[in-house]
């Protein structure tokens, strides 16, 4: 049985605008230990997904759907629920380090917080714990800089402080939201590998939000592409770079320039990203895709399920460029 | 032939005072570019990368003059910058334009397009006509790919992408001879990143442009560039031919870098050696004796804490900071 599904996700705000549909009917599982990437441009609804699921949705978002984890759905629980399950079953790294950690506290106080509540650890036990922690996620000298502010460490520093908190009650589940996008190459090559042993170590299921094709490469089993809030292919990650099935994979593929390849000119995905407040009827790609076909914009390409692979394209398989 | 740009052991130091320091205590010194010289030849384009805090964005000021210089000299076209008259520098900032990183905040959001991308030609050229200012902007939106019937929109209407060619528009309306990038692409969704890029590349080709560009994504600095320049901690460690520097770099530094730029295929990915490097940049307020990346080079010695490396030129303009330097090819799958 698979750890986290999400079944038929519908997430919704309501805007001064209208009504904006950030996902519109996503269905996504991950199996215990398994690595899952959610790939996507900003607005392609990849990080809403994951707040829906953690129960971290804006004021003005509705989720509609099942997310079940572990036979429980995510998305009728209410907060005292939730809170018995976030952080100690399932857990989340956040994109900007500095404002997911709370300026006010020092280090020792956030990380004992979490074992106190989830475990009722003594603050001495749990400031032990946290140190232990940080000594995992490679902090030196870990033992005296856990009394310092999060301000007085780098952001490489506090992205593995924060790394280090949500693994405190080794969760089964880590989602990982853009965890290096604000990193050096060097530092995010370190938390990368970071992430690859607690996996080794906890056999932790990690769903990695990025939208930096190079690290899905090297991280992930599985990869899902998304796009207007929607799937647009989804397959083991080998596949889906050998082999893309969907005209917007292999457009993104070919629109990154490599470092170990010379190319003359990039191809690229003529237009911009999609207005998700007016998305077209059909596919949402419709508009940009290089090979579109009559019936694209007109109707919305359902989900085609092959053992490994599933696509959301009119265009067959054998005929995407 | 004589290059457009010559910069000659250019350093740029700020004052820091310590928070709650007396007034009378002399500031510390942070060395943010330290003896950085390079040439670039009309219609080159040479490529900057480096860490945030290598000194990336300050090295682009000093060039285009918007941060002094403490040491060195920058010579444009065979003029000092530093004491230019107030004339030659007039000239010298129409020949030096620069492309920022945020495209939304590098636009007035109270300017339309068309006053955004005229206000360089009104500021240099002020007598020119209204229509013909006009009709400039209109060819150039059309060349940069936005519709000239956009002219009288407020930069908050258009998406980045769209942005950033309004900010290249105007950057170009004076036909400078020299153009700063910095960061032109990090912004940018990748599909977006890639219109960018090609839009630069065909601009350059066109109008003989000479380009610096910045970046801390190696893969668009390699692809756009002729040349490479590798900073860190406001030092150059490395310049060569960008081809040769990413498949045999010589420095232990850009080899590291190299190696950490991942590679969107996963089956060469995974096959890769990772040699990762340990640490962070140190503070450039109190930088390392000797050669700067000592403390974090795999291949360090005790030499390297005495001996500042010089710049050696190694053949055919490649040039590198270390006296240990031996090409590796980093990129080359093992077995």
């Amino acid at each position: 049985m698979s750890l986290l599904e999400i079944e038929d996700l519908r997430v919704t705000f309501t805007t001064a605008d209208g009504d904006v549909n950030a996902v519109n009917g996503l269905s996504l599982n991950i199996d215990k230990g398994e690595t899952l990437a959610i790939v996507g441009e900003s607005g392609s609804g990849k990080s809403q997904t994951a707040f829906a699921a953690m129960g971290l949705l804006a004021k003005n978002g509705r989720a509609t759907g099942q997310a079940w984890f572990d036979g429980q759905d995510l998305l009728a629980m209410n907060t005292h629920q939730l809170n018995k399950i976030r952080s100690k079953d399932m857990a989340m790294i956040f994109q900007d380090p500095m404002t997911s950690l709370n300026p006010y506290l020092r280090v020792s106080d956030q990380m004992a917080e979490v074992l106190m509540l989830h475990q009722g650890l003594s603050k001495s036990a749990a400031v032990t714990e946290a140190v232990r922690m940080l000594d995992a996620v490679r902090i030196p000298d870990a033992r005296a800089r856990i009394t310092m502010f999060p301000h007085e460490f780098s952001g490489g520093m506090r992205q593995r402080i924060m790394i280090a908190m949500s693994l405190l009650c080794q969760p089964r589940l880590l989602i990982a939201d853009e965890p290096t996008t604000a990193l050096d190459v060097t530092v995010q090559a370190q938390i990368m590998q970071l992430l690859g042993d607690i996996r080794q170590e906890f056999g932790t299921a990690i769903i990695l939000i990025t939208h930096d094709l190079g690290i899905v490469a090297g991280f992930c089993d599985r990869t899902l592409v998304m796009y207007g809030g929607q799937i647009m292919e989804e397959g083991p990650t080998n596949d889906i770079f050998s082999d893309p099935s969907h005209p917007y994979t292999s457009g993104l593929l070919q629109a990154v320039p490599r470092l170990d390849k010379e190319t003359a000119e990039l191809a690229t995905i003529a237009g911009e990203p999609p207005d998700m407040s007016r998305l077209p009827a059909g596919c949402p790609f419709s508009p940009r895709c290089a090979q579109v076909l009559d019936n694209c914009t007109a109707e919305r390409p359902s989900l085609e399920v092959t053992p490994d692979r599933r696509r959301a394209c009119h265009l067959p398989v054998q005929e995407v460029a | 032939m004589e290059p457009l740009l010559s910069v000659r052991n250019l350093s740029v130091t700020f004052d820091v005072r310590k928070p709650g320091s007396w007034p009378w205590t002399p500031p510390r010194k942070l060395h943010a570019v330290s003896e950085v010289s390079f040439d670039l030849q009309p219609g080159e384009c040479l490529g900057i990368v480096g860490e945030s805090g290598s000194g990336k964005s300050t090295l682009a000021r000093a060039v285009v003059g918007t941060i002094p210089s403490s040491d060195g000299n920058i010579m444009f076209e065979g003029h000092d910058l530093a004491n230019m008259d107030p004339k030659q520098r007039r000239v010298h900032r129409r020949d030096v334009q620069m492309i920022f990183q945020d495209p939304l905040a590098a636009l007035n959001p109270r300017m339309t397009v068309g006053e955004i991308i005229a206000e360089p030609l009104i500021t240099h050229e002020p007598n020119t006509p209204r229509p013909e200012i006009k009709k400039r902007v209109r060819e150039l939106m059309e060349r940069v790919g936005l519709l000239p019937n956009l002219i009288n929109r407020y930069p908050h209407e258009f998406s980045g992408g769209q942005c950033q060619r309004i900010g290249i528009a105007r950057a170009l309306i004076l036909k400078p001879k020299l153009i700063i990038c910095d960061e032109p692409v990090s912004a940018l969704d990748v599909s977006v990143q890639a219109q960018v890029i090609n839009l630069l590349m065909e601009l350059r080709r066109d109008m003989g442009l000479s380009m610096i560009f910045i970046a801390h994504d190696l893969s668009v600095v390699k692809h756009i560039s002729d040349r490479t320049l590798v900073l860190y901690l406001g030092r150059v460690m490395e310049t060569a031919d960008s081809e040769k520097l990413t498949t045999r770099p010589e420095h232990p530094y850009s080899q590291a870098l190299i190696a950490s730029v991942p590679i969107p295929d996963p089956v060469l990915e995974r096959a890769r050696p990772r040699p990762i490097l340990e640490g962070e940049l140190p503070s450039p307020l109190a930088p390392p004796s000797g050669c700067v990346f000592r403390t974090r080079c795999p291949k360090a010695q005790t030499s390297c804490a005495e001996v500042k490396p010089v710049l050696e030129d190694i053949g055919s303009n490649h040039l590198v900071a270390c006296p240990f330097h031996e090409a590796e090819e980093v990129l080359a799958v093992n077995g």
